[in-house]
């Protein structure tokens, strides 16, 4: 491989300026890559007692709460779930629909700033697409705590049966399973691919039951010139394909909604809005993700103030996205006047889904707003971190004002109801997220965290160049 | 998509506003009859309680002069029924032969879309295994099937009598004839408020009252196309 250099007559830096770049930009801070190994075998390494601790409070959260919450359910009936008429879909969907939001993050992340070449994303793509497969994982789950009897849930993957019968595919709930089915597999091989070369750099520093496990999984990766083209090759080719795969599923997802004829959720704005509030969602989880990662894995290397400056700006831009798609729908179904229309919108307003909506608000909006325009609080990871929380606190009431609060309403007034969860409900929500971290935790104690191969071929790239007085960085294409 | 799909029967129903004294016996036959589990009073208050047929009940005016009305609500058997096209399972779909909407209990797993999906919120689903306190349980309906937790279930125009009332009428090799269907419901009715029968004969009595100008169908602008109308009060019954 030959680096061609864009620019050929510049001189190299060196002045105090370089070393202020060098400690701002990784790509701009090159380390042997030996050393760079190292760090990231050592991260995997690093298990203190603390470590387990947490691990072992997940799991017990995972279990009692998840996983004991479910087998409860099963066994009693769903009645020990909160829904009622006419509610019957109540904190689980809005689990899913928040799961699979944050799912869209590792595409978005990953894929699209990959097309786009946008440079800083090298070293955090890893963190962001073992988040995706992750949360798929529990989005899944969540569809099978749903359903009434969950140990028919099956029936809903198209196969040959007894029974001779096929789903019904005109219903938007088969749709949706197609979707995420072609989701998971697509990241899951997405999330693979670039992590064949890392995965034999691991092989080739740890002995043991690592050894073998990643000796299977680097699939006998030599680094040879061939092997390179076809990765890069495929994974060209994985990046495009997975960018309208991640737009359908939650363009699906809310079309679940906006198919049917439930007063304000038949909308033809639902996909762009809940796509928006996905990636929007997403962008916040990785910040928060890439958090702990840094702090938990002592990846600050890595991991940078510039990165997370660059999600402080992506969030602020996608929070006015998310506003103006929220604004949008309020407005015409205002406007509009229409009395059972306006059920709705009295009932975020003044009535029962008050408190959730304010909560929404302020998270979504006057949080990120006051906030990310400030470049001191996109450059602080903990403050970052928090603001991306309430982020993700905002998108959760969003989907629950829309999940539980529309159906609360509909165009026989008899009929109108309420919803408060259940121990239950909110038992296996909360254990939903430790069942996350738990399942992320481990993976990021086996799987390399940082691309390493990318971030040396960026560095490789990237270099200072001054052009009289002017320090220019000057990125080279790889042939 | 609202007309009437062909078939051999089109079983409708009309509720006479007029005449309905909204005295709740249409619900007791109908748990009677279909082995409708009852909830508790507990569950019943938090909208647990499944009951094929209700009376929903409005208020007009103002305090001093307050009127209440009472509108009988069943599954109105839409032809273009917003339950069929969601469920992923056919566990909800359309009868061809008799044009009603079936719920077929052991297809269904219990994903709630088309009870989210009924504009008129008639299906019902099963939270808790049935119960049926004693002496109930001693009168269940060998013609119906108990229904376990975790599934839908709402009116089927009481099938099991169309059922039995097509084989009677192949036995003696006679076509059915008006009246020969009696859902519990109406068998019941006091004032005779209910009246069922198939809406593809002109002459039956419920397709002559379901064409007089009192006739209504719930939210017909959604282009359901329900087979039950409603008589609207206070006109002249042009019957």
């Amino acid at each position: 491989m030959s680096i061609e250099m864009t620019v050929s007559h510049a001189l190299p830096l060196e002045d105090s300026h370089e070393e202020e770049s060098r400690k701002r930009h990784l790509l701009l801070d090159p380390r042997p890559q030996e050393e760079m190994n190292q760090m990231v075998m050592d991260s995997m390494h690093r298990t203190g007692v603390e470590f387990w601790i947490v691990m072992a409070v997940l799991a017990v959260l995972a279990l009692g709460g998840f996983l004991g919450g479910w087998l409860y359910q099963i066994r009693f009936g769903m009645g020990v779930a909160g829904i009622r008429k006419p509610v019957f879909w109540g904190v689980y969907i809005t689990s899913f629909v928040f799961w699979i939001g944050i799912s869209h993050s590792g595409t978005f992340v990953s894929a699209i700033l990959r097309v786009f070449k946008v440079e800083w994303r090298r070293s955090i793509t890893r963190a962001a697409e073992l988040m995706t497969s992750t949360s798929l994982l529990v989005a899944v789950a969540f569809l099978g705590i749903h359903v009434g009897r969950t140990w028919r849930g099956y029936w809903i993957v198209p196969y040959p049966n007894q029974r001779t019968l096929w789903p019904n595919f005109h219903s938007p709930f088969l749709w949706d399973e197609m979707a995420i089915l072609s989701y998971f597999i697509g990241s899951s091989l997405y999330l693979l691919l670039p992590l064949i070369p890392d995965l034999a750099m691991a092989r080739d520093h740890s002995e043991g039951w690592r050894y073998k496990l990643y000796r299977i999984l680097s699939l006998g990766w030599r680094g040879t010139e061939a092997e390179w083209r076809n990765l890069t090759l495929s994974m060209t080719v994985f990046a495009f394909a997975i960018i309208p795969v991640m737009f359908s599923v939650h363009t699906i997802v809310s079309w679940d909604f906006a198919m049917t004829r439930v007063i304000g959720w038949h909308s033809s704005i639902f996909a762009p809005y809940f796509i928006v509030g996905a990636i929007y969602s997403g962008v916040s989880a990785v910040v928060n993700i890439l958090f702990l990662v840094r702090w938990n894995m002592k990846l600050s290397y890595f991991v940078r103030e510039e990165h997370f400056e660059a999600f402080g700006k992506l969030m602020l831009i996608l929070s006015f996205g998310w506003t103006y798609f929220f604004f949008a729908d309020l407005l015409t179904e205002w406007y509009g006047g229409e009395a059972i229309g306006h059920t709705v919108l009295d009932i975020q307003f003044y009535g029962q889904m008050h408190p959730f909506w304010t909560i929404m608000v302020v998270c979504n909006i006057v949080i990120p707003w006051l906030t990310l325009w400030n470049r001191k609080v996109r450059r602080t990871p903990i403050a970052l971190f928090f603001v991306a929380l309430a982020v993700n606190v905002g998108m959760f009431m969003e989907r629950y004002t829309i999940v539980t609060g529309f159906l609360r309403r509909s165009r026989l007034p008899f009929n109108w109801g309420t919803y408060q969860p259940s121990i239950v409900e909110v038992g296996i929500a909360v254990g939903s997220v430790a069942t996350f971290l738990l399942l992320y935790g481990l993976l990021s104690r086996v799987i390399p965290m940082i691309p390493v191969w990318e971030v040396r071929e960026g560095q490789l790239t990237h270099v200072l160049r001054r052009f009289g007085r002017t320090k220019v960085t000057a990125v080279s294409e790889w042939e | 998509m609202a007309e009437a799909r062909d078939g051999k029967h089109r079983w409708g129903m009309v509720v006479d506003l007029d005449v309905c004294t909204a005295c709740g016996a249409c619900i007791v036959a109908c748990y009677a009859e279909n082995n409708v589990p009852t909830v508790g009073e507990q569950e019943f208050i938090i909208k647990r309680a499944l009951p094929w047929i209700r009376l929903e009940r409005y208020w007009h005016g103002e305090y001093p002069h307050l009127q209440a009305e009472f509108v009988p609500m069943m599954c109105q058997h839409c032809q273009a029924a917003p339950c069929e096209p969601v469920c992923p399972m056919y566990a909800t779909m359309h009868d061809q032969n008799d044009n009603i909407n079936l719920q077929i209990y052991n297809r269904c797993a219990g994903i709630r879309y088309c009870a989210v999906n009924c504009p008129y919120k008639v299906r019902m689903f099963n939270w808790f295994n049935p119960y049926f306190p004693e002496p109930l349980n001693e009168q269940l309906n060998p013609d119906v099937t108990v229904r376990t937790r975790g599934i839908m279930e709402k009116c089927t125009f009481c099938i099991q009598r169309i059922r039995r009332a097509r084989d009677e009428a192949n036995a003696e090799h006679v076509p059915l004839k008006d009246g020969d269907v009696v859902p519990a419901c109406v068998q019941t009715c006091p004032t005779e408020a209910l009246i069922f029968g198939d809406l593809n004969d002109p002459d039956s009595r419920v397709s002559k009252l379901a064409r007089s100008p009192r006739a209504l169908h719930l939210l017909e602008e959604l282009g359901t196309a329900p087979s039950v109308s409603y008589l609207k009060r206070g006109g002249p019954n042009v019957d």
